[in-house]
């Protein structure tokens, strides 16, 4: 009888366990947080603006998150999902502007502009840079002076250079 | 009363300024050494004049005075008396009388020098000044006045207003708002006014270029002067923004400390044109080129730093920072037109005066390198710029579809957001180039290096970076940008300690001096250049950091029962318990305790929490952080179960080396100390320009 007993008791331990384990995993959504985080990193609600969608603790964006989880559950894939929200809010939703109209310029100006610099620097060099006198200019490899440590020298003469300079 | 007393004292301040502003301008036209005293006494009398302002909103802060409009807004009577105090930064109308309080300190300890050797330059540093202060004090007094009250009207309804309205009676609020709970942490305390100190301090330079252009003295002697403003400017605009870091990564919980957000930005524009220009008045003092640039540089400054002030305080752009939304932004655009315009002929005017004595002469020289460092920052100001206003931009622009309907598809006017993807994906190259640039230029020699002068001086520390390359690969590093990353690190940390190395080992051998005193005689001999590299070493150091953080940084987040646990890369996170409880300033508080263990073995205990503020109806997620060398372990509370409290969702972030980026920055502040730490022979520095340059030209 009490074999019986111990036996039910550990029967019904295991049964409960097995439901909470159960419930417990039946907690867990099926798509995980880091897969919403995935593409919820990529969004940015129109309220709070600036604050990605993946960190933004405001109600509003926690249920964003879950209508995430709900379509990934539904079997959306990652581009369907943010043309829905595109679709719904406008392209402020995205975290970079999609390249349309003029929203090119954004994408292009900065390479144009550095590039620019860069030749406006090069033609200023060209016509600053004067033909150089070797004679006279000491650090001449050909004549550089036979010592032991040429770089300490011209590392001394440098320094004293300097300390002249000031 | 108080009110009244700070509101009137901001009317004198105003008019004492315009008073100095006619006196200096006067005493220059006429050279009248009384005016110009007079316009001086004016700047130095608006210190003790906008203390008495500040004092008065201090004391309407402490006191709990809520019939004035600012105190209601950013106190509560719940709020301890330091945040009360500091208030006086935590709105609009506050910050922008902080501004001018600190602006007036700055410009009245440059007033007290000893002008004796640059007296033309007094008026029209006085003048500049002076023009800029009471270009906020009009902001204080007619658009965002901190000392209007609330009244109360016959027909019940609450209106304010400076003065008592007819009819009306005095209407005093039990209570306050609070502050915003996001500027209730220590970093948020700190870090406005260490950005106003760098922002008022770029004022100065600023005063003495234009100065300089007005004058005719157009060479190198403003940039002497102001060498050491400009040190101090860029010190404290530096520290403001690690601060804002350190803030946004304790406070904000998204894992990092930069979102590339507008107002972010707005302080680091003038940090990167400003850093610019640090550079390139070497080049000026050294070998008498880049004139006209480095007065473009500093012109930029100061009105990036008006710009920066806008931003933060108004919400054109808005974004986290933009508490407050005011109709400034008309008077701030039109203050920076009329300075960029004003200042810009005043150099078009100056231009022939301002060409170079000397010519570049050689690709490979220290100023040529300059030169490039300057391009590269002028580029990363210039992507910034652009993606600060390219929103507004769009939005803006959709007026041009809505005219010409056959260009509405391509000025559609929808706002986009320009987000931390798109800065990530162009910044790093500018970056990358600035990190060689680091270590390459101080190889350099002025005037004259050629690829092979260079090649013969790297070759070692180039050897020994390829080493430590060779080292992180054999470990298994397989990220080419990380690969990238640390050499250019490891490259400019080895070139930085072979020339401090090179440096003592040279005097110490011509010297007979202890290679240490050595070390310490040849830093105190040229505090600006070792200061400078001690500052690179800081930034290097950040960088290693930055690195670390943005290619290895991991995050999970998963909902665990009491007992159940989270692994991310080595750590296992174990929640134990959570408690909500309310406290007395107004908060309730959600608080987990989570256990951490490092492959498997027990570390510690951290604390997430989230504090929901009654007052605001804000919350804030405030992450439990163990932070090491190695790395940093990120944990935040994202939700729990109300009820039970026995499950919780967490958000762990892994993010390696972030430590290096605080580590740095300590770094970069004891470089900047060295750099600007005053001369023991100044005069010797200005005996030196009549020296002639025989040596190489």
């Amino acid at each position: 009888m009490r074999i019986k007993i111990i036996l039910l008791s550990y029967l019904l331990t295991l049964v409960m366990g097995v439901t909470v384990v159960e419930i417990v995993s039946a907690q867990q959504p099926t798509p995980s947080d880091d897969q919403v985080n995935e593409i919820a990193k990529q969004l940015y609600c129109p309220v709070c603006e600036n604050i990605p969608l993946d960190v933004c603790p405001t109600t509003a964006c926690a249920q964003w998150r879950e209508l995430i989880r709900q379509k990934l559950a539904d079997g959306w894939n990652e581009q369907q999902i943010k043309d829905y929200f595109v679709l719904q809010y406008g392209d402020r939703v995205l975290g970079t502007p999609p390249p349309e109209g003029i929203n090119w310029l954004v994408y292009l100006v900065p390479p144009i502009a550095i590039l620019a610099g860069v030749y406006i620097l090069f033609r200023a060099f060209r016509s600053w840079k004067r033909p150089i006198q070797s004679d006279n200019l000491q650090p001449n490899s050909s004549e550089a002076p036979q010592s032991t440590d040429p770089t300490q020298d011209e590392y001394i003469n440098r320094l004293e250079e300097e300390v002249r300079k000031r | 009363m108080v009110a009244n007393l700070g509101y009137a004292t901001l009317i004198i301040t105003f008019l004492v300024s315009i008073y100095g502003v006619v006196a200096a301008y006067l005493g220059a036209r006429r050279n009248s050494h009384a005016l110009v005293d007079s316009a001086r006494n004016a700047m130095l009398l608006t210190f003790p004049l906008l203390t008495i302002s500040a004092l008065a909103i201090i004391y309407l802060l402490i006191n709990g005075h809520y019939e004035v409009q600012y105190v209601t807004e950013v106190t509560s009577n719940s709020m301890p008396l330091y945040l009360k105090i500091t208030a006086l930064w935590g709105g609009q109308a506050g910050s922008l009388l902080f501004w001018s309080w600190l602006m007036s300190a700055f410009a009245s300890a440059v007033t007290l020098r000893k002008w004796d050797r640059d007296r033309e330059f007094l008026p029209w540093v006085t003048l500049v000044s002076l023009v800029t202060l009471a270009f906020f004090l009009i902001l204080s007094i007619f658009v965002e006045n901190p000392f209007i009250s609330f009244w109360h009207t016959p027909t019940g309804s609450i209106t304010t207003a400076m003065f008592r309205p007819a009819g009306t009676s005095l209407f005093i609020p039990q209570d306050g708002n609070g502050l915003n709970p996001l500027l209730r942490h220590p970093g948020m305390i700190i870090h406005p006014p260490m950005l106003y100190l760098g922002f008022v301090a770029f004022v100065i330079p600023y005063a003495f270029a234009i100065a300089a252009l007005v004058t005719g003295r157009t060479d190198a002697r403003w940039i002497r002067l102001t060498r050491r403003w400009t040190i101090v400017a860029w010190v404290f605009l530096s520290l403001g923004l690690v601060l804002g870091m350190r803030w946004a990564y304790d406070v904000l919980g998204w894992g990092g400390y930069w979102g590339w957000d507008p107002v972010e930005n707005s302080a680091f524009m003038p940090w990167l044109i400003g850093t610019a220009f640090l550079h390139s008045v070497i080049v000026q003092e050294k070998r008498g080129m880049l004139k006209q640039w480095n007065m473009v540089l500093i012109i930029l400054t100061y009105d990036l730093v008006i710009f920066g002030t806008f931003l933060t305080r108004s919400g054109v752009l808005s974004s986290v920072h933009a508490f407050a939304q005011s109709a400034i932004g008309p008077l701030f655009f039109g203050f920076i037109g009329v300075t960029f315009i004003t200042s810009m002929i005043l150099v078009i005017y100056r231009w022939d005066d301002l060409k170079s004595d000397v010519e570049m002469t050689s690709w490979f020289s220290r100023e040529a390198l300059f030169l490039l460092n300057n391009l590269l920052f002028f580029g990363l100001f210039i992507v910034i710029f652009w993606g600060v206003i390219f929103p507004v931009l769009s939005e803006a622009l959709g007026i041009v579809g809505q005219k010409i309907p056959s260009l509405s598809s391509i000025f559609t006017g929808q706002k986009v957001t320009v987000g931390p993807q798109w800065y990530e994906g162009i910044v790093w190259l500018p970056f990358a180039g600035l990190l060689l640039l680091m270590g390459i230029a101080p190889l350099s020699s002025w005037q004259y290096s050629t690829a092979k002068t260079i090649g013969r001086a790297m070759w070692k520390p180039s050897l020994a970076s390829l080493l430590v390359v060779i080292g992180l690969v054999l470990v298994g590093f397989r990220s080419l940008p990380a690969l990238l990353g640390f050499w250019l690190c490891s490259f400019v940390i080895f070139v930085t300690f072979y020339e401090f190395w090179r440096a003592a080992w040279a005097r110490h051998h011509a010297r007979n001096e202890n290679l240490l005193l050595a070390f310490w005689f040849m830093i105190g001999k040229n505090r600006r250049r070792y200061g400078g590299y001690i500052i690179h070493l800081g930034m290097i150091l950040m960088a290693i950091g930055i690195l670390g953080i943005e290619l290895f940084q991991e995050q999970t987040q998963g909902t665990i029962p009491q007992g159940g646990q989270i692994e991310i890369g080595q750590y296992t996170v174990k929640f134990d318990s959570l408690s909500v409880f309310d406290t007395a300033d107004g908060r309730n508080v959600a608080r987990a305790v989570v256990s951490v263990y490092k492959d498997g073995r027990y570390i510690g205990e951290l604390h997430p929490r989230r504090d929901y503020y009654y007052e605001s109806q804000q919350p804030m997620t405030i992450a439990g952080v163990r932070s090491t060398p190695e790395d940093d372990l990120y944990v935040l509370l994202v939700d729990w179960q109300p009820l039970s409290t026995s499950a919780a969702t967490f958000k762990i972030y892994h993010n390696p080396l972030v430590w290096w980026l605080w580590f740095g920055s300590i770094v970069f502040i004891l470089g900047s100390v060295v750099a600007a730490w005053p001369s023991k022979e100044p005069e010797m520095v200005m005996v030196s320009k009549s020296i002639p340059e025989t040596s190489k030209a």
